[in-house]
């Protein structure tokens, strides 16, 4: 098996290592913020960023340092930073992974970014879940201050920041980073509409940046071992450096493994994750989060950077990779992503509001044995009129399992129109259940 | 009017609304302090909350049906989530509710009569590679089979705590050399 060598789960997969500041600090931990305050101008640090070509890990893939250089330099009020670590994308566990083994990673990439972009306040907008993480991110803060790292006169530099856990309560929505700043603001969490950008008015209206937990943690590497270096490695065309992939479903060894961005899928599930539970055939994966389309074994020369899979009609995104074995029922896969969605869905625009129920409808309708052949028109039709008319892009997201599973498998969704069952399963699957409050 | 919130929470609460230029902004730690001393946020603890933050209550109530985490009523001791989104439905997650069934006699939405335990069914808990699971009050338990789960509920019931619980996340875990 090709070995790759970490950089973000570099420290952690040392025995021993307790993510501790003095752990951190003995391999190194915040010579990079060292190396910066006081020393690099904020505008020389952006360009550092942009010319590594590190890209967003939350999902979207935007250039780090491009998202940071459009903060008006020029604005005399306070700015923020935000560090996304709501990670809620179904099949994406990684940032969990990387706060609660090595915190003081991210918080010196958020001190680099805060001094970037010249804020002095920072939040952490974490799900509301990771109560454990967030414990660990307070005790890893309280380090933090009492070395000098935060406060108002970080390292004796004069520059002043401060960190503040907030922590979220139970709304996927909440990862899209307008509907982010809507909760931390004391909202309900619905997207807002743009322009205007966070860039320009975000929290509190006042500019902001607001970063996923894997970005910020790259960025100490960046100033450490240079632009160049970074730019050299993964895809150096437009998807560099390494990044956390999560492996679940059936593979033999699901878990976080951190790889160059620009192998293939083929090693990622045969080779790293061990290949597939039982050694039964691969019938099709999702490539990035369950806002991905499903991609199938035809796609498994596709490697994993954002252009490749994006031309295979999919999308990276958070680097959640969910493998299905023959034998898993792709309409009943469906329902579950859009049970999801459906559960998900902020209520703000129409498309999404009344088509998420009804597009949850008439899979389930579909899987349970009641479908029509009408039905498999009515469900592309319904998601031609979700694509594109919402706010954010959780409409997108909500139908890319069904357009894709048609696509694919559309084979599948007429035998069971046809059986009037689903043919995949001895017993009919339990009804899913509506939780109410 | 006396204040729903304890003498050592109320100390807090200036410290949590400093942390922000707005006020408002204060809401969710504000209703995660209220919870965590009731066990839910009552309506009387969002009255005072609005009025801690010069907010109307139907401002704070909105907010509160919108976040899933908050309850609105009270629950037993111990709520068990169990994730059901794909990935662990793909590894086994309607078993774990036979599971917990079989052991303490509720389904999805029910609490035991003793008050101890309320099942509930929630969305990606982000352990996908470690399914089955379930939260328990602020804990994970992840790679579950059925002899855990039973060992989980009985140490639970018997020391309001369990050694099972995941601590500081790494999965694959780390194998000695």
């Amino acid at each position: 098996m090709a070995t790759h060598e970490p950089l973000l789960l570099k420290n952690m997969s040392q025995p021993g290592y307790t993510g501790s500041l003095a752990d951190y600090e003995r391999t190194g931990g915040y010579q990079a913020l060292k190396k910066v305050l006081g020393k690099i101008p904020p505008a020389e640090i952006i360009e550092m960023v942009k010319k590594s070509g590190l890209r967003g890990r939350g999902g979207a893939g935007f250039p780090t340092g491009v998202k940071w250089s459009f903060i008006p330099k020029d604005h005399p009020g306070p700015r923020y930073l935000i560090c996304n670590a709501d990670e809620s994308e179904p099949g994406t566990f990684k940032d969990r992974q990387l706060m609660e083994r090595d915190p003081h990673q991210m918080l010196e990439g958020m001190i680099i970014a805060a001094y970037a972009i010249s804020a002095h306040t920072a939040y952490i907008y974490i799900r509301g879940e990771f109560v454990l993480g967030a414990r660990i991110l307070e005790r890893a803060l309280e380090e933090a201050y009492q070395a000098g790292y935060l406060g108002s006169n970080i390292l004796g530099t004069g520059f002043a920041l401060d960190i503040y856990v907030h922590r979220g309560a139970g709304a996927y929505i909440c990862g899209e980073e307008t509907a982010l700043l809507e909760s931390l603001e004391g909202k309900r969490g619905l997207p807002r509409t743009k322009p205007p950008f966070p860039a320009t008015h975000g929290l509190f209206q006042k500019p902001t940046v607001v970063n996923n937990v894997e970005t910020l943690a790259n960025v100490p590497h960046i100033v450490n071992r240079g632009p160049e270096w970074f730019a050299s490695t993964g895809n150096p065309l437009k998807s560099t450096g390494t990044r956390v992939f999560c492996m679940s479903g059936h593979v033999k060894r699901p878990g976080n493994y951190e790889v160059p961005m620009g192998i293939p899928f083929r090693e990622m599930i045969y080779d790293i994750a061990g290949g597939m539970r039982g050694d039964k055939p691969l019938k099709a994966f999702i490539p990035g989060g369950a806002s991905a389309a499903f991609l199938t074994p035809a796609h498994l020369d596709v490697t994993l950077d954002f252009e490749s899979v994006a031309q295979a009609g999919s999308m990276l995104g958070s680097g959640g990779i969910t493998v299905m074995e023959e034998g898993t029922c792709m309409v009943w896969a469906a329902e579950n992503l859009l049970y999801f969605f459906n559960h998900e869905s902020c209520g703000k625009c129409t498309p999404c509001r009344e088509g998420s129920p009804w597009l949850l409808q008439i899979l389930s309708r579909i899987e349970h044995g009641k479908g029509k052949m009408d039905d498999l028109a009515t469900l592309l039709r319904l998601c031609g009129n979700i694509a594109g008319r919402t706010v954010c892009a959780f409409g997108d997201a909500e139908i890319a399992p069904i357009t894709s599973t048609l696509r694919h498998f559309r084979d599948e969704y007429e035998a069971h129109v046809r059986e009037q069952r689903c043919p995949f399963r001895p017993q009919p699957a339990p009804e899913l259940i509506t939780v109410g409050h | 009017m006396s204040s729903m919130f304890s003498k050592a929470a109320q100390e807090r609460i200036p410290g949590i609304i400093a942390r922000y230029p707005e006020k408002r902004a204060a809401l969710l730690p504000l209703l995660w302090l209220a919870q965590e001393e009731q066990g839910y946020v009552s309506e009387e603890a969002m009255k005072e909350i609005a009025g801690l933050l010069n907010l109307t209550p139907p401002q704070v109530y909105e907010a509160v049906t919108f976040y899933t985490m908050y309850n609105r009523r009270p629950i037993g001791k111990y709520h068990i989530q169990v994730c059901r989104s794909l990935m662990c439905a793909l590894v086994g997650m309607e078993n774990l509710l036979g599971w917990i069934h079989d052991k303490v006699g509720i389904k999805v939405g029910q609490t035991t009569p003793d008050g101890l335990f309320t099942l509930s069914q929630v969305e990606c808990l982000a352990s996908c590679g470690t399914g089955p699971m379930m939260q328990v009050n602020d804990d994970y338990y992840e790679r579950l089979t059925q002899d855990k789960v039973n060992r989980i509920l009985d140490d639970l019931k018997r020391d309001g705590k369990c050694p099972l619980a995941t601590g500081p996340f790494m999965f694959p875990e780390l194998t000695a050399k």
